[in-house]
């Protein structure tokens, strides 16, 4: 990993790290040339060893183990191990239940879209390397960190809209609520009321701060033109403030990546997800699970021949592979590498202005927007869920896991593609593998050589020599809203 | 009025969940109530602006003494694998182990406190047979001794405060700092595990809700049922060090709201309970684990007793998610 390019002009290596408001270790190696990034290597440097911890447990206690991988993807977790348990039962959930598991799980994918926005991406625009740009005073004032106003006004929102977990799922993060056969907390008539008014507070928190706008009218938007329209005219909302910047720094060509999108489809109700499940690649492509692989070539890892499956997979630690810079493996799909989240939810699922943000690649611009877009078209889609719960019918049936049996669980985090592989003999886990959406967009490069899609986005970012913050590759890197415990758990 | 205190929060082997939890503060929300306690963030990973060059120089300068430093958090635990390296949670950016980091770090800040229970005994990165050699940052598992030596306090007077949960509930650490902040967290203030005694001194079990359960050993049977899961589902709750059901999480709830078993996430060595987490172990019919300073012939006796009078409303209650048989009213003349 260490070769220069022969000849190269003016070649730099510098090491960004550690990374903060990204929630985990990261460590991002960069090699420059005439003031920008020509390769990149992206490495976790934190190893815990859950798929080890949980070989020869009993498989019901995964779903007090995966959620313990992330605080902050946790219900993810749970609804993965939920999902794979209930494959491998070969039972279902109880409408209530999956309405309930939803509710909990968009919860937690708001709550996270809600912090990586006004936590951890927007204050680098208040960062000192933008002092002399017009405007600036303003949006410090509003967005830098730890002072400004910003937070101040999310905060208790965000702390407010996770009541709703409260009264469904006890706490967040970390509940055991979520089961293969439904929840274990049923509703009562009136907490319907109570949840109808948490969901509504923070439709005013989005219609009034974030947008100040319906949140229907920001779903309808359709274009970027219709984007930059709609920015024009709501020059007071922080998603308007976001786009300003983003038209003066040209955030649509910065951390341009690949036009490979994965879904394993969100928010399903009788089978019907409510955002597609899918691939794109050029168009609309079906999805075969049984096309993914993992790669440890460039891992501290060993146990695999080769790539594999992650149902016959192995996770072990090898931290003297000459060959490894991270412990994350490098997950393809038909041996490719795809970029994961809710830009690639939103292609899938064919929302135009996506599709047109992305229409020649994603970029921080479309990766931002997206998430502000789902914040938008998830919240109705609760409230739809709420008014649907039927106190009285039940929340959980009974699920016996079997003592022999394969399972896997795919479900959305907020950050993208999350999949449980599980295999239960004699009772027992035999094996548990886990791929995160941050495996997929963080992976290192494969045996053949092929960088993962952060490595591939970051080259061509300016890189200005004097900076030590190196503004442009922060945001690259921040707008995936990486979460480096899942990515190597 | 005490000077302020300086705080920073680092992280390593565990999942973030704490801070995530801690972000859950309201009434105030978590910055107003850090600053009305005398804290000042020097630096926290998801909150902070300075990243990479920049905050790898603040910790140098706390090391070399240049910055003074106050109150050191670590969440998650102290990675020691592999074969006691510390490479498997190599800080980024410096080549060298946050282990290492910690070590000097904590000789250098007046309170060092840790901040759940992977930070404080090991906890979940612990589980397994251990591989990645994890361990709390004075304890590891139950056994005193670890990073730091079992009988170390730090230039403040005071051994590791363990703010163990899995997660910790907001409150937990916000009161704890408020403490130290004010002087007022002396050793009395910390349990024989070192935790704080705030929420300690409780038992899950005050103010659960399901207590009438309890009394009259109306069991649940299987999740979503309303009954008490100590006999079937595995719930500690009457022994698990607490005050998850007097202090509630997220507006209203706890694990027992919302419906499963308290696995007694304050404690070292809850990640390996021996069992499935959700099954209870029983010898003859009694649950192993009896509620805590409880004598076991009179739990035999009241238990049989509690059964023997359960009303009708509870033994049907119990195993229903929803109430099926009201109070009855009793009508006066």
């Amino acid at each position: 990993m260490r070769r220069c390019a022969p000849g190269a002009p003016r070649m730099s290596r510098r090491i960004y790290g550690p990374f903060n408001r990204v929630e985990g270790d990261l460590e991002v190696q960069v090699e420059i040339a005439d003031g920008r990034v020509a390769a990149a290597w992206v490495n976790s440097p934190l190893y815990r060893g859950f798929e080890q911890i949980l070989h020869g447990k009993d498989p019901r206690d995964a779903l007090v183990y995966t959620p313990r991988i992330c605080g902050i993807c946790s219900v993810s977790q749970s609804m993965a191990a939920a999902a794979a348990l209930r494959d491998a039962a070969g039972t279902t959930e109880a409408d209530n239940g999956a309405l309930a598991a939803n509710l909990v799980l968009a919860c937690e994918n708001l709550t996270d879209h809600l912090t990586h926005f006004y936590l951890f991406f927007m204050p680098d625009f208040a960062r000192a390397d933008y002092a002399a740009r017009p405007g600036f005073d303003a949006v410090a004032a509003r967005f830098k960190a730890q002072t400004g106003s910003a937070a101040r006004d999310m905060l208790p929102a965000r702390a407010a809209f996770l009541h709703l977990t409260g009264i469904l799922a006890g706490k967040w993060p970390h509940s055991l609520a979520l089961q293969p056969g439904g929840t274990t907390r049923a509703i009562e008539p009136q907490e319907k009321a109570q949840l109808r008014g948490i969901v509504a507070m923070f439709r005013r928190f989005l219609e009034s701060t974030m947008f100040d706008d319906r949140l229907e009218h920001v779903t309808e938007l359709d274009s970027v033109a219709a984007l930059q329209r709609w920015a024009t005219s709501h020059p007071r909302s922080d998603f308007g403030c976001f786009l300003r910047i983003a038209a003066e720094l040209q955030l649509d060509a910065l951390g341009r990546g690949g036009s490979r999108f994965l879904s394993y489809g969100a928010y399903t109700l009788h089978g019907v997800p409510l955002f597609a499940r899918g691939i794109w690649d050029g168009g609309p492509r079906p999805f075969d699970a049984a096309g993914i692989t993992e790669d440890i070539s460039h891992a501290w890892l060993q146990g695999q021949p080769g790539p594999m499956h992650p149902l016959r997979g192995c996770t072990l630690p090898a931290i003297d592979n000459a060959a490894g810079y991270t412990w994350c493996k490098a997950p393809r799909l038909d041996g490719k590498v795809m970029e994961t989240g809710a830009l690639a939810r939103q292609v899938v699922d064919g929302h135009p202005l996506a599709h047109d943000l992305a229409a020649d690649g994603s970029s921080v611009l479309a990766r931002v927007v997206a998430r502000l877009l789902e914040l938008a078209r998830v919240l109705p889609a609760m409230e739809q869920w709420i008014a649907e719960l039927q106190p009285g019918a039940p929340f959980c049936n009974t699920t016996e896991v079997p003592d022999e049996a394969d399972g896997v669980g795919l479900v959305e985090a907020a950050r993208g593609s999350l999949g449980h592989w599980l295999r239960i003999r004699k009772g027992r886990i035999l094996n548990y593998q886990i791929i995160a959406p941050t495996t997929w967009n963080f992976s290192p490069r494969d045996a053949v050589g092929t960088p993962g899609a952060l490595e591939q986005a970051l080259v061509g970012t300016p890189v200005s020599a004097d900076a030590a913050s190196s503004a442009a590759v922060q945001h690259v890197v921040r707008s995936f809203d990486p979460c480096m415990v899942c990515t190597v758990h | 009025m005490a000077d302020r205190l300086n705080l920073l929060w680092l992280q390593s082997g565990g999942c973030g969940g704490c801070s995530m939890s801690l972000l859950n503060a309201e009434g105030p929300d978590l910055y107003t109530t850090l600053d009305v306690a005398g804290i000042d963030l020097l630096w926290h990973p998801s909150l902070s602006e300075a990243s990479a060059d920049e905050f790898v120089a603040l910790l140098q300068a706390i090391v070399d003494g240049r910055q003074r430093l106050d109150i050191l958090c670590l969440e998650g635990a102290v990675m020691h694998g592999p074969g006691g390296s510390g490479r498997f949670h190599m800080l980024a950016g410096t080549g060298r182990s946050l282990r290492d980091w910690l070590a000097d770090l904590s000789m250098r800040a007046r309170y060092t406190v840790a901040v759940g229970s992977c930070a404080a005994f090991g906890g979940i990165t612990a589980a397994g047979g251990n591989a990645v050699e994890a361990t709390g940052l004075q304890y590891d598992g139950a056994r005193g001794g670890a990073l730091l030596p079992a009988q170390w306090t730090s230039p403040g007077g005071l051994p590791v405060v363990n703010v163990a949960g899995c997660p910790v509930h907001p409150g937990w650490v916000t009161d704890t700092l408020a403490q130290l902040a004010q002087g007022e967290l002396g050793p009395a203030a910390l349990d024989e595990l070192t935790r704080p005694r705030s929420y300690t001194d409780h038992l899950v079990h005050h103010g659960c809700p399901r207590n009438e359960f309890y009394e009259f050993k109306a069991s649940a049977e299987k999740p979503s049922d309303q009954g008490c899961m100590m006999e079937h589902l595995g719930c500690l709750g009457t022994q698990a060090r607490a005050d998850c059901n007097i202090r509630p999480w997220n507006g209203g709830g706890s694990c027992l709201k919302g419906g499963y078993a308290c696995i007694n996430c304050t404690a070292p060595g809850f990640e390996e309970p021996g069992r499935p987490f959700t099954e209870t172990r029983k010898i003859g019919g009694i649950p192993v684990g009896l509620p805590s300073d409880m004598p076991k012939a009179w739990f035999v006796a009241l238990a049989s007793l509690a059964k023997a009078a359960t009303p009708e409303r509870l033994r049907r209650n119990a195993v229903a998610d929803h109430i099926t048989v009201r109070p009855s009213v009793r009508r006066s003349k």
